[in-house]
């Protein structure tokens, strides 16, 4: 399965919210390889939830 | 603990609980309300708190509550409608040419750690949030900031799990164009 880079954004985010089946991971992980816009963005994924972290700590 | 002792250090954790309600629910009134009854719930209920190690995790936990029973009441009293759609939507289409692939390829940003770190850059992001539309950041902020599971999202909302994945995508979609262009793009 060849993913668009919009379908990978995607998955990139459910892959925070949900367990991605083994064709969905298998697939994104074969496209992020190919993919440096798509790989950046899982990053910045990733940071988002960490950042949002940090407001909850600044918070206390 | 006296009942009298109690009341004083509930009532001194007050500016935390409203800022945690106002970024959850954006409207300064119904956090204003939600910390209200929260408070009253603790005062009450002092009894189940005893024994417990920390107060602020306790209240946090009660306020989580109140600020999800504020969203579905708000979301019941009126809807959303329109907004999920087309407008936000439209906005990312752009980013992606007629195969949906990149225009133009994101790049890595610059030293995100360093960024937490900087008081700057959590305004920054608080500004990206309140920019968001209405029902994307209510189920954004209950999923990364209350830390809920999208399962109990849906259920609380009435929504079914792919509606609430697409708000989710929208909501990251989103804060990553804003941050792009207020701090990181920069």
């Amino acid at each position: 399965m060849n993913l668009s880079c919009k379908r990978a954004t995607e998955l990139l985010s459910e892959e925070q919210d949900r367990d991605l089946s083994f064709q969905e991971w298998t697939a994104l992980q074969a496209h992020l390889v190919i993919c440096r816009g798509c790989r950046a963005v899982s990053g910045q994924f990733k940071f988002l939830r960490q950042a949002l972290q940090s407001l909850v700590e600044k918070e206390k | 603990m006296p009942a009298a002792d109690f009341r004083t250090q509930v009532e001194a954790l007050r500016p935390y609980l409203l800022r945690y309600a106002s970024l959850q629910l954006r409207n300064r009134e119904a956090a204003e309300d939600a910390v209200q009854e929260t408070l009253l719930a603790a005062l009450a209920s002092q009894a189940s708190f005893e024994g417990r190690s920390n107060l602020r995790t306790w209240l946090t936990g009660i306020l989580k509550h109140k600020c999800i029973d504020a969203v579905r009441k708000a979301s019941r009293e009126s809807p959303l409608p329109g907004e999920d759609a087309d407008s936000a939507a439209a906005d990312f289409d752009a980013l992606f040419d007629e195969r949906d692939h990149w225009r133009e390829h994101p790049k890595p940003w610059e030293d995100p750690d360093g960024a937490l770190q900087q008081k700057q850059f959590l305004q920054v992001l608080e500004a990206c949030l309140a920019g968001l539309p209405a029902r994307t950041a209510q189920v954004f902020m209950l999923r990364e900031h209350a830390g809920l599971e999208t399962g109990e999202i849906c259920e609380q909302l009435s929504i079914n799990a792919n509606h609430c994945w697409v708000l989710l995508y929208r909501a990251r979609m989103a804060l990553r164009l804003c941050l792009e262009k207020n701090w990181f793009g920069k």
